[in-house]
């Protein structure tokens, strides 16, 4: 017998669970069928996914912030279910989870759902950053997503990272915060901040 | 004060025109006129042509020797062309003089009207005005619009709306051409008599000219209106695309009319033919643009010559495009796209504003130019007027405008992420504007073969004028009204930067981590063999590794600086960038387990502060302040490199003098003296804990007042006072009792970590030595 194991998949597409899952995630049927396939096929045929599963894959190989996507596919903040911390291995749920993020907003919703969307988008983004959890994304932390971009250009890179972090970092504190008097201290970017930050930044799939 | 400045205007105009009426009074007769009489006692004596060419063959008799003469021939046409340049150039001026009239009407309408007037003035004196001839039009008046349009092109919105774009300019017109022209040659055969002899292909023709928009008119009244950009690039980029269609209709309708049928061979040839036209124009301008890149390269000793290369390179590749009928249009804008990034990441920065303001320039004057004589030719040109045809053309193009629009957007919003209002559908339709082209198009018409023609110029005409002067018009209240969301006048912001790039990346992996070769795959692939290839062999030396960011983010510094030298220096400058801020103002919050140290033993307190120490070394921050005023004062132009350079020196520098300086740079005493040190320094030391006191010494390496300068001061009788929060160069502080000491550091010390990183780029932080603490540390640069 074929038992139902949370959060993983009997390897037989189901018609039912990809019903839930619809609904869940917003995909539509033949989209999560294809997505189960490449699922099936980055696990090797297994239930879960694993860290190691996704590094093989070639083309991501050039990506520079490459550690950081699959890292995000394995945090448990973006699973919508409310944990955290990172786990090891993620089944095919979250997997589509993840990947509902990055879903094309559908023909009609409403202006609020589009807001919502894009929202949970810079959440997901946010999240990326705040590698410790906290709420906010610090300095350190900034200074390594920089790197991280900057992280196939060698040792001019590396330098210059900071440099920009520091400026960015700057910059997000004037606009959110506005004139600091030298006692003041900001923390770190807040989600808010952060929204305010990213207005114009363009947000596809 | 307002009536000097009518008195000037008139005074102004009155002037020009009769300097260009008068230019051309002698046209006429105007012989050489070699001998004007003895003894004008004029101080010069003009060369005389005309005096050696009546030796041919004549007889040659002495004449006094002429001192003045009046040789116009001579000079007439450079003469008349820069009397108009002239005219055009103080038209542009007065009309900013007058705010009122600028504000309501566009600059277009304004002049037309001016070009109304002087081929009025023209046509009274009894002269024919010259009207705007097709080649004068198109090799020198359209190619430095297009240009400009072209090199300026932002390329992100651009490609990403293409599909729309060329959806409404390759549909959009074909739909208003054939709608047009099947609705005109109906009206035509209903009309009776007067209307019969004009056939289907020549309406067709008709159609397909005055239906394509115009970029020149677009790009005039978009410019004041200052539109979103969305809105603007779809306009704008279709009135670009579509001259490949207009160019293949025009040239299909005319080589058949004459023989009054088309074939299904000939409608797929003429497929055939838009594609060769639309894509070998973009090949023949990417080859000119990479020529120009390439020979951009080399460029780094001949600087004043730069500019020259993207002129004419621009040119040739309009040119050569046209000598196979491909589409000018789509080769300019196609060679200034490709070109741009590589030659700027090649000249220098006086080459980049010269370029620029040239293109402004010269395609400022034209565009003036151009609807000037629009006025002129109007006055000047054979007319016919048939009230049917006229007033039929104008309804049928605005009721093809709107149907097209609103069709297409139908279609087009399917497919999109970002749809199209009905507001954003209004302007659209409404800013399809007509212009010169449609006009030069007209007039290349041979009247043998189209008998018509000048009904077809009069209706071209009165559409240009209508659309021009009532939707031009009525277009900016409209705008306001409808509350159409207007260009944000932001900066791009180093965080937009950063995070626009991390998500292209984030997108391109999730999208390889699908298996889905979407957009951003393919763009990253083109970007990566962009990177690897073609920068290597376009872009000199080391800028051709420089990634983007960083290329961005130093464009910025740059800027800033050149930003500060110009404000004069030293003083205060209110900026976007916030000086409000200060990287003292960011640190993380240190969690409270260290703040919550029992009171400790000296010896537990000393370890305690060595572990802190070292702590604090590697995690220390760039110590070089962003604050502009020591800033380098002259930014160098060639290369960011050689900055680092300069500073890696002054660093040594350092370094020698810190052998001599036995300053240590003890703990500050109190939070806010604590960061009113740091806030003074620009390279802020890093801080030990010392139990001597020790006299400061403040070294002002980098300011703007005092390159270099060191000055000692005594610092421990300002113990307590606050150092200006200007001054640049490197304080020691005196440290402060050992009791307050023992209180504070733990305290402080987590904030002492935040040393002002305002940044620059510059050696990496994990480049300073470790030396004997007592030593004042390294700080980079």
């Amino acid at each position: 017998m074929i038992t139902i194991v949370m959060g993983s998949f009997q390897s037989l597409p189901d018609d039912h669970q990809y019903r839930t899952l619809s609904q869940k995630t917003g995909f539509s049927l033949e989209q999560i069928a294809i997505l189960h396939n490449r699922f099936k096929q980055l696990s090797q045929n297994e239930e879960t996914l694993r860290r190691d599963d996704l590094k093989t894959i070639q083309d991501l190989e050039s990506n520079p912030i490459r550690s950081q996507i699959i890292e995000a596919f394995f945090d448990s903040r973006n699973f919508q279910k409310e944990g955290v911390g990172s786990v090891e291995e993620i089944g095919f749920e979250e997997f589509l989870t993840v990947m509902s993020y990055f879903r094309a907003p559908p023909q009609h919703i409403t202006e609020e759902q589009r807001e919502e969307m894009r929202r949970a988008k810079l959440r997901f983004l946010f999240n990326m950053h705040d590698t410790d959890n906290d709420g906010t994304i610090t300095l350190e932390e900034y200074r390594h997503v920089v790197e991280e971009l900057l992280s196939r250009s060698g040792a001019l890179g590396r330098e210059t990272a900071k440099g920009i972090a520091d400026a960015a970092m700057l910059e997000v504190a004037s606009i959110s915060v506005g004139p600091m008097a030298p006692d003041e201290f900001y923390e770190g970017i807040t989600f808010e901040h952060f929204l305010k930050v990213c207005k114009f930044v363009h947000l596809y799939a | 004060e307002k009536e000097d400045i009518y008195i000037d205007y008139c005074g102004m105009f009155i002037l020009v025109l009769g300097l260009l009426v008068g230019s051309l009074m002698p046209l006429g007769g105007a012989a050489s006129s070699p001998d004007t009489g003895t003894g004008h006692g004029g101080s010069h004596g003009n060369k005389d042509p005309g005096y050696a060419k009546n030796g041919n063959g004549t007889t040659y008799s002495k004449k006094p020797f002429p001192v003045l003469s009046f040789d116009y021939e001579h000079v007439r046409l450079p003469f008349e062309i820069s009397l108009w340049v002239l005219l055009a150039s103080l038209m542009k001026l007065g009309f900013h003089l007058i705010p009122r009239v600028s504000s309501i009407v566009p600059e277009s309408c304004l002049l037309i009207v001016v070009g109304l007037l002087v081929g009025g003035l023209i046509k009274l004196v009894g002269e024919d005005p010259p009207v705007l001839e097709s080649k004068i039009f198109f090799f020198y008046l359209l190619p430095p619009i297009i240009l400009d349009a072209g090199y300026f092109m932002p390329i992100r919105q651009f490609t990403e709306n293409l599909g729309t774009i060329l959806m409404f300019a390759v549909v959009g017109t074909l739909w208003n051409s054939f709608f047009v022209g099947g609705l005109l040659y109906g009206v035509c055969q209903l009309e009776g008599h007067k209307l019969a002899y004009v056939d289907l292909l020549s309406c067709l023709l008709f159609g397909s000219i005055i239906s394509a928009v115009d970029p020149v008119a677009v790009l005039a009244v978009f410019e004041e209106i200052h539109i979103n950009e969305l809105l603007h690039i779809l306009v704008f980029g279709e009135s670009l695309l579509n001259d490949a269609v207009t160019v293949v209709l025009y040239h299909l309708f005319e080589e058949y009319s004459s023989v009054g049928l088309i074939t299904v061979t000939d409608v797929f040839l003429g497929i055939v033919c838009f594609l060769v036209v639309s894509l070998g124009g973009i090949v023949v301008g990417a080859i000119y643009g990479i020529l120009a890149a390439f020979t951009s390269r080399f460029t780094s000793h001949t600087r004043v010559i730069e500019p020259l290369f993207v002129f004419v390179y621009s040119y040739m590749a309009y040119l050569s495009a046209e000598v196979f009928h491909l589409s000018g249009i789509m080769a300019l804008i196609a060679c200034g796209a490709v070109m741009r990034p590589y030659v700027e990441a090649n000249i220098s920065h006086k080459s980049h504003t010269t370029i620029k303001y040239f293109l402004k320039m010269w395609s400022s004057v034209s565009d003036t130019l151009i609807f000037i004589f629009l006025g002129v030719s109007t006055v000047a040109g054979p007319h016919q007027w048939n009230w049917t045809f006229v007033v039929a053309t104008l309804i049928f193009c605005l009721v093809a405008r709107v149907l097209g629009v609103v069709g297409l957007t139908f279609v087009i919003n399917k497919f999109r992420i970002v749809k199209l209002t009905s507001k954003d559908q209004f302007i659209i339709a409404y800013g399809g504007l007509r212009g010169a082209i449609a006009f030069s198009l007209v007039y290349l018409l041979n009247p043998e073969h189209f008998p018509m023609r000048n009904m077809f110029l009069t209706a071209i005409i009165t559409v240009i004028f209508f659309t021009v002067f009532v939707q031009g018009m009525t277009i900016r209240p409209l705008v306001d009204l409808l509350a159409v969301k207007k260009k944000q006048e932001t900066k791009r912001s180093i965080n937009e930067e950063i995070h626009t790039q991390f998500l292209d990346h984030l997108l391109t992996g999730i999208e390889d981590i699908c298996g889905h070769y979407g957009h951003h795959h393919w763009k990253d692939k083109l970007n990566r063999f962009n990177k690897k290839y073609v920068k290597k062999c376009l872009i000199a030396g080391e800028r051709s590794k420089e990634p983007q960011l960083i290329a961005f983010y130093h464009k910025m510094e740059m800027k800033q600086a050149i930003e500060l030298v110009e404000s004069g220096g030293g003083s205060k400058l209110p900026s976007a960038l916030p000086s409000t801020v200060s990287m003292q103002n960011i640190q993380p919050k240190k969690p409270s387990q260290d703040r919550a140290l029992p009171q400790l033993s000296k010896a537990r307190e000393e370890e305690i502060r060595k572990i802190l120490r070292t702590n604090l070394q590697r995690t220390r921050q760039r110590l070089r302040s962003y604050n502009r005023h020591t800033l380098i004062a002259d930014p160098y132009e060639d290369g960011w490199n050689e900055m680092l350079i300069k500073r890696k020196k002054m660093k040594e520098l350092e370094k020698k003098m810190n052998n001599y300086l036995t300053v240590p740079a003890p703990p500050p005493d109190s939070p806010t003296i604590a960061r009113a040190r740091l806030a003074s320094d620009p390279q802020a030391w890093g801080l030990k804990s010392v139990t001597e006191s020790i006299p400061t010494i403040k070294v002002d390496l980098a300011s703007p007042q005092s390159p270099e300068s060191v000055n000692v001061v005594d610092e421990f009788s300002k113990k307590g006072s606050q150092p200006k929060e200007e001054e640049g160069g490197l304080t020691m502080k005196v440290p402060s009792p050992a009791k307050q000491r023992k209180d504070k550091t733990p305290d402080e010390e987590p904030q002492q970590r935040l040393m002002r990183c305002l940044s620059d780029p510059g050696p990496a932080a994990e480049e300073e030595d470790e030396d004997d603490p007592f030593l004042p540390q390294k700080k980079s640069w």
